[in-house]
């Protein structure tokens, strides 16, 4: 423990500084004292007995200083005196500093924004109690790794399991809320009693679910989310016991969930409400076939790893599926941590740019490097001369380095201003492209990052600067005249230059290449014409609930005449299941005249879209074959469905599908194909192709049975509408329409399909902005870099190209002179950069975030290759420019 | 010459501590009493007994307080830490072996 002992008495000799030094002054003159009265006392004369004390004692002053080193403040001395003396000498050259603090800042502050964005996305927990226990839950079938669970397996999954403290189920669900202001959709889900516990979440007001709210025949109870408490109850306590109506039906109010619980795993949105599963009352709860889109979260117990937990589901689901063969043969159970589960899909995407935000960095620090090695020439001499005085050459490196990490200090510091800015305008701009995007902010964490990289470019940059003029022998400097060993020095500038246009070239081929994805996807053609087409919700009033099927077929009916005949819509068309890029619903079904499988899982699966007659002419999408539904194809008509050429071409290869039957799954009518349509991009632009559930399925809404019509109005249903301008002006009429039809209709989330395919896209455009942003700041910092060496090499060849042009060199002369420099160095730089780029791009494939293009393309390659000599050329020309100008009479008698 | 000096310095650090074992003593003081009980042998220079002394405090083997001394005056007076009795004792161990083990090189040899 003495090392302990010693920082802490370091710590205490540097607060208490003039108290010690005063201590020692007394006690040594104690100690003169003490020995000039025994010498006094022996009998020597005062004078000689003074002498002898002095004598004895030795050096005070030596004595005094070599104490201090006791104290353990020497090291802090000098580098104090270090920091002064680089202070001053930052001072004496404030453009110098000014540019070197600025490049820096540019640098650190990307590197900042970025990480606090990895900070607050991938590293931090999420802002739940233990939240490495929790995990999302679902049923994995043949085709789908996270799929829904049914209710009933649930139920058993969460009696039977050892390894989870506590489970719960989530669905998703847009409530329409009337009878308080003016009716509108809130974002809500349905949970069963457990959720909030599996969450370790208490209510901020009143109390969580009980298992008895979530009995069948239990009072309608809900809980609110602290945004609507505020917003719609004015944040008042006596909220709870109050009734609010949601879809028709008196809830009561029972607690408020916390602010900081805002979950988006299952809802793009937070939710406003939550109520208890069995109030749902969906038929499918009590069907093991049905998942419904119902989703799991678990918290598995202390000390259960994740494989366990997961093994243990399985065991669960295997006996499921003995139990049950007809609904679950061939289902088991996964289990994803429920931050990969949130933050999964951007992972590859910041990675990738924290990689490419480095090299920027690196880049600033290489100029930043070249510009202290130009100083260094004007500060030879000081080190010869400190060098003659003694000073040592870790001493020179001390000094040096000292300065560039003061350098470093001050751009880390302008450039965490510059980040916190940046970073509140970058999500302020981009707000969806991001999960856990509130949760960014300069913690703990953002700042010692900060401080880190400050420190460690500091030293980086400057060390070759420091070894550089330290290694310089004395006796040349002071030979030279101050000029110092120019040669070694351009050698080393000019293979600072070429590592910058390096690693620029990297960027921009990065940036080139995901430039080259985003043109490639927005060429690619989703199956349908996106140009608008508005797409939006809507939920049924409430009086709706319980109508008879004629009734709900009724209103369908209006809801279409009414949108119809609104002035600017030209096609109208309900939707359910089933939505390109917005909306998933798959079925299964198997060919009429074989026996039905024993299994669902043995069955074959489609997507599945439930549309209106007039679906196909609004989205565009081609007719190959047969025909399309018409009004005609309604509840008493033979059973037809349209199928997509994918499907086609699956199930019925060389044949004619048109009057082939098919028999879906839970329907006793064979169903005839009567048409064949152009397949549509239902997994995005750039997944479709991989995935493996690709074939779609067409039914008419109209020719759904009484038993489907009843359940409409309680899940609500999307409508595509087709406009004869900008879609986006078509909102309010829509809405004012519907308004007159009935009062209370809820529609909700508008969006046009060129929004929808545009926001697929988020996090690719997302990353291509930035990596371009970095790579046209590593393009300006390489070709300022580049300038600065060039000119400076113009500044010292002055005289050397007076002396040519006198001898009757010609423009050209000297101009090649001066660009051959440049020309070679960009050169090397590029040929370094491609070759880098080649190994480097391909982890940009390898995260699959290119599309279209390979990873070596050469059409991109060549391109940022030329970009960068251009640019890196016209760097040179201002400085060669420059030198043309010189007089030779001027630049003879400088000298 | 930095070897040297390494080396002596060490061995004052056990003077020291052997001296201040029995009772606090001031600088002053704790050179003479070297001088006197290795009987004028060993001259330790004044001065440097205080960075000596310094270090040892600074290392937390030795503390000081200030108190009157023998002739009536504000003087520093050095007592050892429990840390320093411990190492006194393993110094002087060391110390020990070393010597036999130079001794008996001596008188074999």
């Amino acid at each position: 423990m003495q090392w302990l002992s010693a920082i802490v008495n370091s710590f205490r000799s540097l607060l208490a500084r003039r108290r010690e030094e005063q201590a020692l002054s007394e006690e040594v003159e104690f100690h003169i004292q003490r020995q000039l009265e025994q010498n006094l006392s022996a009998g020597m004369p005062p004078d000689e007995a003074r002498y002898a004390a002095l004598r004895a004692f030795g050096s005070s002053a030596a004595v005094r200083e070599e104490t201090r080193d006791a104290w353990g403040l020497r090291s802090f001395d000098v580098w104090r005196q270090d920091l002064r003396y680089g202070i001053r000498m930052l001072g004496k050259n404030p453009s110098l500093a000014a540019i070197a603090i600025l490049t820096l800042a540019l640098g650190i502050s990307a590197n900042t924004a970025l990480f606090s964005i990895v900070n607050g996305v991938l590293l931090n927990p999420l802002p739940l109690p233990q939240p490495d226990q929790l995990v999302t839950l679902h049923e994995s079938k043949p085709n789908f790794q996270t799929g829904a669970i049914p209710y009933l397996n649930f139920l058993d999954w969460q009696s039977q399991n050892r390894t989870f403290s506590s489970m719960a189920l989530a669905k998703g669900f847009a409530f329409s809320f009337t009878g308080l202001g003016e009716p509108e959709q809130l974002r809500g889900l349905w949970v069963t009693a457990s959720f909030f516990g599996t969450f370790q979440v208490a209510p901020v007001l009143g109390r969580d679910f009980t298992p008895s709210d979530d009995q069948a025949g239990a009072a309608p109870v809900v809980m609110i989310s602290a945004g609507l408490w505020k917003r719609k109850f004015g944040g008042a306590r006596d909220v709870l016991g109050k009734t609010m109506t949601l879809d028709g039906r008196n809830f009561t109010i029972v607690g408020v969930v916390p602010e900081t619980f805002d979950l988006r795993v299952w809802n793009d949105q937070a939710s406003a409400v939550y109520a208890p599963m069995r109030q749902w009352g969906h038929p499918g709860l009590q069907n093991r076939l049905a998942a419904l889109g119902l989703h799991g979260i678990g918290r598995i117990k202390p000390g259960v790893t994740l494989e366990q937990a997961k093994a243990d589901l399985e065991r669960i689901a295997a006996n499921l599926a003995a139990a049950y063969p007809d609904a679950n043969r061939g289902t088991t159970a996964n289990v994803v941590p429920l931050k990969q589960s949130i933050v999964g899909d951007v992972r590859p995407f910041l990675l990738v740019l924290l990689g490419a935000v480095g090299l920027v960095l690196l880049i600033a620090c290489v100029n930043v490097a070249n510009l202290l090695l130009a100083r260094s020439t004007s500060r030879t001499r000081e080190f010869a001369i400190r060098a003659a005085l003694g000073a040592g050459r870790r001493r020179v490196i001390r000094q040096l380095l000292t300065e560039s990490v003061l350098l470093a200090m001050a751009g880390g510091a302008l450039g965490l201003l510059l980040a916190w800015w940046g970073t509140q305008a970058g999500l302020a701009a981009l707000p969806t492209a991001l999960p856990r995007a509130s949760e960014i902010r300069l913690d703990g964490r953002v700042l010692i990052f900060v401080a880190a990289i400050s420190l460690l470019s500091g030293i980086l940059f400057g060390l070759a600067p420091a070894l550089k003029t330290s290694r310089a022998q004395l006796h040349d400097l002071l030979k030279e005249g101050g000029r110092g060993s120019s040669a070694a020095r351009h050698r080393a500038q000019g293979t600072l230059v070429v590592v910058e246009v390096a690693l620029a070239l990297v960027l921009l081929a990065g940036a080139g290449l995901m430039l080259r994805t985003l043109a490639q996807l927005w060429k690619v053609d989703p199956g349908f014409d996106s140009r608008n087409v508005l797409a939006f919700g809507l939920s049924f009033p409430p009086s709706l609930m319980k109508a008879s099927p004629a009734a709900v077929r009724g209103y369908v009916r209006d809801l279409d005449e009414k949108m119809k005949s609104t002035p600017g819509v030209q096609s109208v068309s309900l939707s359910w299941g089933a939505f390109p890029m917005l909306a998933e619903d798959d079925w299964t079904f198997w060919l009429d005249g074989q026996p039905k499988p024993q299994s669902e899982s043995e069955m074959d699966w489609a997507l599945h879209y439930v549309v209106e007659p007039d679906y196909l002419r609004l989205m565009r999408i081609p007719l190959e074959r047969g025909r399309f539904f018409t009004n005609q194809d309604d509840e008493r008509s033979p059973y037809v469905v349209v199928v997509d050429d994918v499907l086609a071409s699956k199930f019925f290869p060389n044949q004619d599908p048109i009057g082939r039957r098919i028999r879906l799954n839970g329907d006793d009518r064979p169903a005839v194909i009567i048409g064949v349509v152009g397949h549509v991009k239902q997994w995005g632009l750039d997944s479709d192709d991989q995935n493996t559930l690709r074939a779609q399925l067409y039914e008419s809404l109209r020719q759904h049975d009484d038993g489907a019509m009843t359940i409409l109005p309680t899940v609500g249903a999307g409508v595509a509408v087709r406009t004869a301008g900008g879609p986006g002006g078509m909102i309010d009429p829509l809405r004012h329409s519907l308004h007159q039809l009935n009062a209370e209709q809820v529609v909700y989330n508008f969006e046009t399909m060129d929004q929808i395919i545009s926001e697929s896209l988020a996090a690719r455009r997302f990353s291509m902005i930035l990596l371009g942003a970095f790579a046209a700041l590593a393009l300006l910092l390489a070709s300022v870099g580049i300038y600065g060496v060039t000119s400076y090499l113009v500044g010292q060849r002055t005289q050397e190209i007076g002396i040519r042009v006198a001898l009757g060199a010609q423009r050209r002369d000297v101009l090649r002179l001066v660009l051959s420099d440049g020309v070679r160095m960009t050169l090397i730089g590029v040929t370094m950069g491609i070759l880098a780029a080649f190994g480097l791009t391909r982890f940009l494939a390898r995260y699959s975030l290119l599309f279209g293009v390979s990873a070596t393309d050469p059409l991109t390659f060549a391109g940022v290759a030329l970009l960068l000599a251009a640019v890196a050329l016209a760097a040179c020309y201002i400085p060669a420019r420059r030198a043309l100008r010189v007089d030779p009479i001027v630049a003879l008698r400088y000298e | 010459m930095d070897h040297k000096t390494e080396i002596l310095q060490g061995t004052l650090d056990l003077l020291i501590l052997k001296t201040i074992a029995l009772e606090p003593l001031h600088g002053w003081a704790i050179g003479q009493r070297i001088q006197q009980i290795s009987k004028d042998v060993l001259q330790v220079q004044q001065g440097s007994l205080y960075p000596a002394l310094h270090r040892l405090e600074h290392r937390g083997l030795v503390k000081s307080d200030w108190g009157p001394s023998e002739n009536n005056r504000r003087a520093k007076f050095y007592s050892l830490t429990k840390a320093g009795r411990k190492q006194l004792e393993t110094e002087r161990a060391t110390w020990e072996r070393l010597s036999t083990a130079i001794a008996q090189i001596l008188e074999t040899a």
